[in-house]
């Protein structure tokens, strides 16, 4: 199990230093800094075993955080944890920057003994959390000593994620599904790799102890419910513009208040959902995927000293959608002098600290096409090294799945309160985003 | 330097590096030096022209990104261009990237040596000294090639500036240690000696290290070099510490430059000439005297600067060793420093002593701080200092105070560092050995060493306890007392064992009659100790047993119980096993005669070096203790142990004085083989009908002291013929080889040892008695000069005689070697061809393919050529084949002859006359079994001769 927690600031400083086990010296700190942060050459693994003791790290803008571990622990189960330690973190006191740690390093240490017992995880739920941590201007909505002993028996309960006596006005609920598509492409247009790691995000204002049901074009209980089922939605299968019913998901992963027994048995997703904002679950796909660019580009050295580019990208969806925060970026080699660029759309420019040009375009409707081409200047050297040539890589927001999911439905049972399915306000949206979207040349 | 003019400052240089410095995080250093490197391309493109100030201000930009360990891979032209910049500034930082950046095989080399060339034939000296700056960084074979005669013209021309010839001469230093084949020595040379006279002391002190590392290879050239260093020592050391201003240090006159000086006069012997000499030694008094003057300042900077020049005068002194005078000062001075508080003081001065104690004028002057030295030994912090302590301890033993030196280390060796105990146990064995009066002493020194630092002990030092007293009769018994005593001990350690179970073994009988130590007390004293052996230990013990058999006949019943007993007849180790069975039947089924025979006392050791000194030697490395010191510890420890008939033949090094000294292992040295070229010669000629009578594989013969007579002796009918025709056929056998048995009958056994370098060489003949009884008046008589042998051989025993060869011309005929004896009343004569011929004295000779055939045709006269065309004598095999033509002496030239069947040599033969180069070609036809042989040589005698031996080995 994890054996300490410490996080640093960019120069290797600790802000943060939170030792759960005694296999754990004061010295692995300094072994962290010396050999991962201030290492000669960049460390990329996220792991790294010195002497006998593994460091699990991961990096969020300038701030480093690592755990510490003698022992032969689950790595997946340590990434968990520390994604989840700054989502906590991050649902207290915003960005996680230096700044705001110096700040709250009192909350800081009060949130480690609490999600982390003896270096084994607890309760990271933050909504559970905010019940009974309460620095920083997060009042307590509890007061009484009545109420406060019910956030014990809450937290312990069953039903840790969701407290009773919930009430609101108009019960709403908002269900966003994000996807990030991933693809690598061969410069002919071939796909090498490609998949899409998907989140539904919902966010709940219901009152009381409501029963959800969720429903979606999963292959498998389409297949199971035959026809019958897809009478009912089959209207919404414009989305997106392909004309397949249902999506195969490789895997996924549930928050904790779905019931895995009912999902196992009956493929159906139930559950009681926490208050407020949380991931219901987590997929990932490979096939059937809807790609929403093609980058198709065209490289020609002109003897040693130029080179010239062209770069076209089609959006491929429905012309009535558009895509947003378009970003192309083309890298130049390392002995680039100069750069003039010529684009139809959007703006250009040559960014020397990153060795690229960065294209960028605002919005794009589907089924269109716009090009650039940029003739690079070359300084001859004298070594003989050839460009590595590194690919051509793309950013975009469009606004549908690009694995084809859709919610079929979301149903609400609150059997003692008196408001019914109907009566919920629900909204869906579908987000794709650029995962590594990479074109090759 | 010119002044910095404005805008030299480079201020986007200052705003760069900040701009690096103030990055938070590695990606935005990155970031930062891309975005430069970008800038700086589009700067460099070429379509606009850059000024000079901007172009040196990018270059220095990429030196600092490369010196932050990132790649650069342009930029190098525009840093040439730099070079040839008239601003100081610019042409800096041009030379400054060049000599950082630009690696020896760059295309650009030859840019950059014409640049360097246009500077150092300007006129201005700070673009000459930039110039000889960068060649000296870069230093590369290239450089070295352009400008190796350029720059030594700059160093002598007169008028270079002094800054100048400064650089050249430590420019020319670095490419002539980098490349000395370059730096050809000229006229320039006598000038360069002639830079010791200059004015500016900075140009002498940069001349003088080119001098001291040019003489080293030369020292010819720059012997006028002695007289004018010290003419320049002089002035300095009797200047007054304010004459020389800029190079006086903390009030010492030129320190670094004295002791350049001083280094300089040691590559040199003493000054012949009276005046300079006369000069020297008041220069090296004045040193002396300066070190008692107090010292001027309390800086230690001073006191350094004084003590570096007198040790550097104290090793100049030590060199010339030939002013008793000086010595005993330096001797005296550095007896102060020994109980200084600086331990970098006591150890320098014991280092320098341990030189000093090898003199013979100052000998006496160092031993006068032996309570000192002793005390240092035993009370020194520092290891180090300790271990100097005891070499200079080691150093200045001599007869008269042997035995308090040995007592000290002895005590010593308690308490001593576990690094140094091995090494003292060496040196406490050597001296011991060395300066013996009386042997009682020696074995109670050695006995007390073992006891003391047993583990330290190393094989060699026991195995030199043994040869002593098996070699000298007087102190057997004390050494059988002695070691008697001290295995009563309750522990004693494994060492004390073996020379207890050695020398009991050989010598328990002169004890016996003490009741004390009867047969049968010594036997369980030692067989109480066996079960806590090794099994070295453990067969050395076993062999102890069965001589006490022979010693003791009514010990017999015992021991053969102990040898029957399933632990020994039956031990899991093999040796062990073997030697408990054999020695079992030999007491059983011999009689006491023949026991009496193979179990006789061990015969006299012959004489070689110590095997400690060599095994210190080793340990110490070269140069540790100085090396005349160790050759009269040789010539010394011959003459007290060898013999003083045959101390000449200890004053010869054995080849390789192998680490099994006393034998255990081999047979004796007649029949042994040499141990490094005569293993293969033995397998080779094997088939020889003269089968080496004891070989090692049974192992009671090998083990056994004084069974080098054990052979099986059949008594056949005794023929004493006059062997001739046979003997000459046996000559013939050493043409490809040196060692081996060169006659034997049932009386004598001749073996031969000879060795060969150039036009000399020296035989060793060992005549070995395989009878019991004396060989008496035995003459041996060759037809050129000889030692005498001794007139009498023992019985069992051997003599050596030694021969000594010069090869004055080329010869066709072997000398003879007429040996008479008298064996039992009956007059022995023999008549030998000693197996000397011309091929012994050949140095092989490589040589590529075309030379071969070159010389080939070359010697193409009829007479020059011998041919013989033979029938196979014995089966073709290549490997054999090589063999012979290898012992031969000359050289098999491999991928020579394009028939891979064929072998081809080539060698010269060294006569004191002349050299005689010859060629040979041996053509094996597999089929025909059929040799040809062809010699080809510049004498025809030669290659007639030559044709002739050879034809007689295949």
């Amino acid at each position: 199990m994890i054996g300490g927690l410490f996080i640093y600031n960019h120069k290797g400083e600790v802000l943060i230093s939170r030792v759960y086990r005694d296999d754990i010296g004061r010295n692995a700190v300094d072994a962290f800094r010396v050999n991962v942060i201030h290492a000669r050459q960049q460390v990329r693994s996220p792991v790294t075993n010195i002497a006998r003791t593994s460091f699990f790290h991961v990096k969020r803008s300038n701030i480093w955080l690592a755990a510490v571990t003698k022992q032969n622990v689950n790595a997946a189960m340590v990434f968990e944890f520390l994604y989840k330690m700054c989502d906590v973190m991050t649902a207290y006191f915003g960005k996680i920057s230096e700044e705001n740690i110096k700040n709250n390093f009192v909350l800081i240490y009060e949130l480690l003994d609490e999600i982390l017992d003896f270096g084994y995880p607890q309760n990271s739920e933050t909504g559970a959390l905010k019940t009974f941590i309460t620095q920083q201007g997060i009042k307590s909505q509890h007061h009484t000593k009545e109420e406060q002993s019910q956030i014990t028996s809450q937290v312990t309960g069953q039903i840790g994620w969701r407290r009773e006596g919930i009430k609101y006005r108009r019960n709403e609920l908002f269900l966003d599904v994000l996807e990030s598509v991933n693809l690598l492409m061969s410069p002919q247009g071939q796909v090498l790799s490609a998949h899409v790691s998907g989140r539904v995000v919902m966010k709940s204002y219901l009152s009381g102890m409501p029963e959800c049901k969720f429903g979606m074009n999963d292959k498998i209980v389409i297949d199971k419910q035959g026809k019958g089922g897809t009478t009912d939605d089959s209207g919404k299968s414009e989305l997106g513009g392909s004309g397949k019913q249902s999506i195969a998901i490789d895997d996924c992963t549930f928050h904790q208040c779905v019931r895995l027994s009912k999902f196992d048995s009956e493929r159906s997703i139930s559950f009681i959902p926490p208050d407020g904002e949380y991931e219901l679950m987590r997929y990932r796909t490979t096939k059937d995927i809807i790609l929403p660019f093609r980058v198709i580009p065209l490289v020609r050295e002109v003897g040693r000293t130029k080179l010239e580019v062209k770069v076209v990208i089609k959006s491929n969806f429905k012309p009535s959608l558009l895509a947003q925060k378009i970003e192309v970026r083309i890298p130049t080699p390392l002995n680039t002098s100069g750069v003039q660029v010529i684009c139809m759309k959007g703006k250009a420019k040559y960014k020397a600290s990153e060795n690229a040009i960065v294209w960028k375009i605002k919005r794009m409707a589907g089924m269109k096409e716009s090009q650039i081409s940029a003739e690079i200047e070359l300084l001859p050297t004298n070594d003989k090294k050839k460009w590595a040539r590194p690919p051509i890589s793309m950013n975009f927001e469009v606004p549908f799945a690009p694995s084809g999911l859709k919610v079929r439905y979301l149903k609400v049972f609150e059997p003692k309160l008196n408001y019914s399915d109907h009566d919920v306000i629900k909204w869906v949206r579908y987000i794709g985003r650029s995962g590594i979207y990479e074109t090759r040349c | 330097m010119p002044a910095v003019s404005k805008g030299d400052g480079m201020r986007g240089l200052a705003v760069f590096i900040s701009d690096i410095r103030n990055c938070k995080s590695k990606e935005a250093e990155i970031k930062r030096i891309n975005k430069e490197l970008a800038n700086i391309r589009s700067k460099f493109k070429g379509d606009k022209a850059l000024d000079g100030y901007s172009k040196k201000k990018y270059v220095c930009k990429l030196l600092f990104i490369f010196l932050l360990g990132h790649d650069i891979d342009f930029g190098h032209m525009e840093a040439v261009n730099l070079l040839s910049s008239n601003k100081y500034t610019e042409k800096q930082i041009g030379y400054l990237f060049i000599s950082v950046l630009v690696n020896s095989n760059s295309e650009l080399i030859r840019l950059i040596n014409n640049a360097i060339k246009n500077d150092l034939s300007s006129r201005n000296p700070t673009f000459m000294c930039l110039a000889l700056h960068c060649i000296a960084n870069v230093g590369s074979r290239e450089m070295a090639e352009a400008f190796a005669g350029e720059i030594p013209r700059i160093l002598v021309a007169g008028d270079t500036m002094d800054s100048v010839k400064q650089s050249a001469a430590l420019c020319l230093l670095r490419l002539y240690k980098t490349s000395p084949d370059l730096v050809l020595m000229g006229e320039w040379t006598s000038r360069v000696v002639h830079l010791l006279n200059d004015q500016h002391m900075g140009v002498v002190t940069a001349a003088i290290s080119l001098i001291t590392c040019l003489s080293q290879k030369n020292p010819d050239e720059f012997k006028t070099c002695v007289s004018l260093a010290v003419s320049r020592l002089s002035r300095i050391v009797s200047s007054a510490s304010t004459d020389l201003q800029d190079y006086t240090y903390y009030f010492v006159p030129a320190p670094w430059l004295s002791c350049k000086l001083l280094r300089l006069l040691q590559c040199y012997p003493p000054p012949e000439d009276g005046a300079v000499k006369g000069r020297l030694v008041e220069c090296l008094e004045t040193i002396l005297n300066k070190a008692q003057e107090p010292p001027k300042s309390k800086k230690v900077q001073h006191s350094n600067a004084k003590n570096a020049i007198l040790f550097e005068a104290i090793s100049l002194i030590i060199h010339y060793d030939s002013e008793p005078n000086l010595l005993v000062r330096a001797c005296n001075q550095l007896g102060q420093f020994l109980q200084h508080r600086e331990t970098n003081l006591r150890y320098l001065a014991l280092e320098s002593m341990c030189t000093l104690a090898s003199s013979e004028f100052s000998h006496e002057a160092v031993k006068t701080h032996i309570e000192t030295v002793i005390n240092a030994l035993k009370t020194e912090r520092d290891v180090s200092v300790r271990q100097r302590a005891a070499d200079l301890l080691y150093a200045m033993c001599d007869r008269s105070n042997a035995k308090q030196i040995v007592a000290e280390m002895l005590s010593y060796l308690e308490t001593a560092d576990y690094s140094i105990r091995e090494e003292m146990v060496l040196k406490v064995a050597i001296l011991a050995e060395k300066y013996a009066v009386d042997y009682s002493w020696y074995v109670d020194t050695i006995l007390n060493l073992i006891r003391i630092a047993g583990d330290y002990v190393s094989e060699e030092v026991w195995y030199r306890v043994i040869q002593i007293v098996i070699n000298r009769d007087d102190v057997q018994g004390y050494a059988a007392k002695t070691v008697f005593e001290a295995l009563q001990a309750p522990a004693c350690h494994e060492n004390m064992v073996k020379v207890g179970g050695y020398i009991l073994g050989e010598f328990g009988n002169l004890i016996a009659g003490d009741p004390r130590s009867s047969p049968l007390v010594q036997f369980n004293l030692l067989h109480s100790k066996f079960h806590l052996c090794s099994v070295p230990t453990r067969a050395l013990l076993l062999s102890a047993y069965i001589k006490f058999i022979n010693l003791f006949p009514e010990t017999k019943s015992t021991i053969q119980e102990v040898l029957r007993s399933d632990s020994q007849i039956r031990n899991s180790d093999v040796e062990l096993q073997q030697r408990a069975v054999e020695y079992l039947k030999l007491s059983s089924i011999a009689s006491t005669d023949v026991l009496a025979t193979v179990l006789e006392e061990m015969p006299p050791f012959p004489e070689r070096e110590s095997s400690i000194l060599a095994k210190l030697k080793k340990k110490k490395g070269p140069g540790a203790v100085s090396v005349n010191e160790l050759e009269e510890g040789k010539r010394e420890g011959g003459e007290l142990n060898g013999g003083g008939e045959r101390g000449d033949n200890s004053a010869i090094s054995t080849p390789s004085p192998s680490a099994d000294l006393l034998g255990l292992r081999t047979g004796p040295p007649v029949t042994a083989a040499a141990p490094s070229a005569g293993s293969l010669l033995v397998d080779v000629f094997s088939e020889a009908d003269l089968e080496p009578p004891t070989e090692s594989s049974d192992s009671l013969l090998a083990e056994g002291p004084g069974d080098s007579d054990a052979t099986p002796g059949c008594p056949c009918m005794f023929v004493c013929l006059t062997h001739t025709h046979t003997l000459l056929s046996l000559a013939l056998r050493f043409v490809c080889k040196n060692n081996g048995v060169l006659f034997e009958n049932q009386l004598l056994q001749i073996g031969i040892k000879s060795e060969y370098r150039q036009n000399l060489g020296r035989m060793y003949l060992f005549y070995g008695n395989k009878t019991s009884v004396q060989f008496i008046t035995f003459t041996t008589t060759l037809n050129v000069q000889s030692k005498p042998v001794e007139p009498l051989i023992e019985g069992g025993a051997q003599v050596q005689q030694v021969i000594n060869i010069e090869c004055l011309t080329d010869f066709s005929d072997a000398p003879l070697l007429n040996i008479k004896f008298r064996y039992g009343g009956a007059l022995q004569n023999l008549t030998l061809k000693l197996p000397v011929t011309i091929n012994k004295f050949f140095q092989p000779t490589e040589m590529a393919s075309h030379d071969f055939f070159q010389r080939w045709k070359q010697l193409s006269l009829p007479q020059q050529e011998a041919q013989k065309i033979f029938k196979a004598n014995h089966a073709m095999d290549t490997e054999v084949l090589k063999a012979k033509l290898l012992g031969l002496g000359m050289a098999l030239l491999e991928n020579v002859d394009p028939n891979p069947e064929n072998f081809v040599c080539a060698g010269v033969i060294q006569t004191k006359a002349q050299q005689v180069g010859s060629l040979l070609r041996l053509e094996p036809n597999a089929q025909a079994q059929m040799y040809r042989l062809t010699v080809r040589s510049s004498k025809d005698t030669v290659s007639k001769r030559l044709c002739e031996l050879l034809a007689e080995q295949f």
